[in-house]
């Protein structure tokens, strides 16, 4: 048959030698090798001490931004339910009541909003998808568990704290694109 | 043998008992050490300063594990074996010099427990007693992978004393004395048997990583083929026995080796220290001890480098290698003796 990649080689049957037989020079060669590894940079990163160097736009956890007023932006339009390939993610939206406009920057917002850690790949495609600027993939780690419950993240852990110094800086991920859009304040997108 | 020449043995008993559980122990973690080394890892870096307290967690993860006997097994010879292994182990330590005389309040004492006749002969005697300790858990233990492990632990260990006794022939030819003491003091200054005996060193080396089932001839509990070999049932300190037995072997092996090898503990130049005889003789002992881990280190060295052997291989390697070989270094040996007398 012919070959393929052209790699593929003739099994030889050949007799050893007897220095090959005596395995000694092969040994003294590898015990030469591992040896030298002895003196070489070790690879391994000390974790909770060192942690390895991220990406800029490493997508980690998910956050729920806010706008600069503080107002939640997520309207709960499912957009991102629908475009999330693994179903990691579902809300329950709900009518903001008058007085709760300091809290929620439209009418409508999720009143519950969840994304299985255990089912999310990271793929940021809900952060695509999102017409609000609203999700965003963060450099933040989720972290590891004993039990499948907590891995279910709720608003509590996923909406980024009001305080204006504790807010979570997303701006390496939006593409220079992106951030063109937001100059033109004449859409209603960017008011 | 008087009163305090007793008290004095029974406390250099435990010494010399406490020093070996210490090596043995802290050889598991040079063990992991040096194979994350060889492998460009760092090795246990959290229990205490460079986790040199894990040696001590383990023991306590091996002390709190359950404990479990199967249904199946012989109850007795199933606890019978880990503590014969374990015993043979300690046992070889005895008849080893780890030094030459102290002299305390003018009285000489002997840094060696021992001073045997037919010193190589117990060491041998005990090595082959270990066996039982193996065989008899494989068996008990009424698993086949058991049984496998221990069938081949016990072919293996048969075949590779022969070679291994053979070499030592050649090397009692050349000192003429079985005694260890007595080969140590002919070995002082640069005469080291090594020079004499260099094929007899090399076939009791590699009988030696045979004896003590490291690798590459660690058939007798190849986890890829035998889940653990023989001690595929035995969990808890029974479990960490049979480990520790082996690293315990490890380190006898090391020092007879550096005994009937490397000189024990003499070491080049001595008498020209211009030293108190006590100092020299713990100089000497502590020489002794770093010629030891070298060859522990050369033990972990082989192990981390080589894949097994094929069973079918070591015992051909055995057999039909080391055995003619072993003869012929003895043909030899004695027709250089002969001719010496003859010529000179």
């Amino acid at each position: 048959m012919q070959s393929l990649s052209n790699r593929s080689k003739i099994v030889s049957h050949k007799k050893m030698s007897f220095m090959e037989r005596i395995y000694l020079p092969a040994i003294l060669k590898g015990l030469s090798i591992t040896i030298q590894h002895l003196f070489r940079k070790k690879t391994t990163i000390n974790y909770p001490e060192e942690t390895r160097e991220f990406s800029e736009i490493y997508r980690g956890m998910h956050v729920l931004k806010r706008d600069d007023e503080g107002r939640e932006r997520c309207t709960a339009c499912g957009l991102c339910a629908v475009a999330c390939p693994a179903e990691a993610i579902t809300m329950v939206a709900a009518e903001r009541k008058p007085g709760e406009e300091h809290l929620y920057r439209e009418e409508k917002y999720a009143a519950t909003y969840e994304i299985n850690m255990l089912r999310c790949i990271f793929c940021g495609d809900c952060e695509e998808a999102c017409p609000k600027e609203a999700i965003f993939l963060t450099d933040r780690i989720v972290r590891a568990g004993y039990e499948r419950e907590p891995f279910v993240y709720t608003k509590n852990e996923l909406v980024e704290p009001m305080d204006p110094d504790k807010r979570i800086d997303v701006s390496k991920r939006q593409t220079s694109a992106v951030l063109e859009f937001k100059k033109n304040k004449n859409l209603p997108h960017n008011k | 043998m008087e009163s305090w020449e007793i008290i004095y043995k029974i406390v250099f008993l435990f010494i010399i008992l406490g020093i070996t559980l210490l090596v043995a122990m802290y050889s598991t973690y040079a063990e992991r050490k040096v194979a994350a080394f060889l492998q460009d890892r760092k090795g246990p870096n959290r229990a205490g300063p460079f986790g040199l307290l894990q040696p001590l967690a383990d023991g306590v993860k091996m002390f709190m594990k359950e404990e479990i006997i199967p249904l199946t097994a012989n109850r007795t010879l199933f606890i019978l074996g880990p503590a014969i292994a374990m015993t043979t182990a300690l046992l070889t330590g005895v008849v080893i010099p780890w030094g030459g005389d102290l002299i305390i309040n003018g009285h000489k004492v002997s840094l060696q427990v021992a001073d045997l006749d037919i010193g190589i002969l117990y060491i041998f005697a005990m090595v082959s007693i270990g066996v039982y300790g193996i065989m008899l858990g494989g068996w008990a233990s009424n698993n086949k992978y058991a049984l496998l492990g221990s069938v081949r632990a016990a072919s293996q260990m048969i075949s590779y004393e022969l070679a291994m006794g053979m070499s030592i022939i050649a090397l009692v030819l050349v000192n003429g004395t079985l005694s260890l003491s007595e080969i140590v003091d002919q070995q002082q200054g640069w005469h080291w048997n090594i020079f004499y005996q260099p094929l007899g060193f090399l076939i009791f080396l590699i009988c030696a990583f045979a004896e003590t089932n490291r690798a590459p001839f660690d058939l007798p509990e190849c986890e890829t083929e035998l889940i653990g070999g023989y001690h595929t049932e035995y969990s808890s300190m029974k479990l960490g026995f049979y480990l520790f037995a082996e690293y315990i072997n490890m380190f006898i092996s090391a020092a007879v080796i550096a005994t009937l090898y490397f000189g024990g503990y003499h070491f080049p130049f001595i008498n020209r220290l211009p030293l108190d005889p006590n100092i020299l003789t713990l100089l000497g002992s502590l020489i002794f001890f770093l010629k030891i881990f070298a060859l522990i280190f050369l033990f972990m060295w082989v192990r981390w480098t080589l894949p097994r052997f094929r069973y079918d291989q070591l015992m051909n390697l055995g057999w039909k290698g080391f055995i003619p070989i072993s003869i012929f270094n003895i043909l030899i040996t004695g027709a250089v003796i002969y001719g010496k007398e003859l010529f000179f």
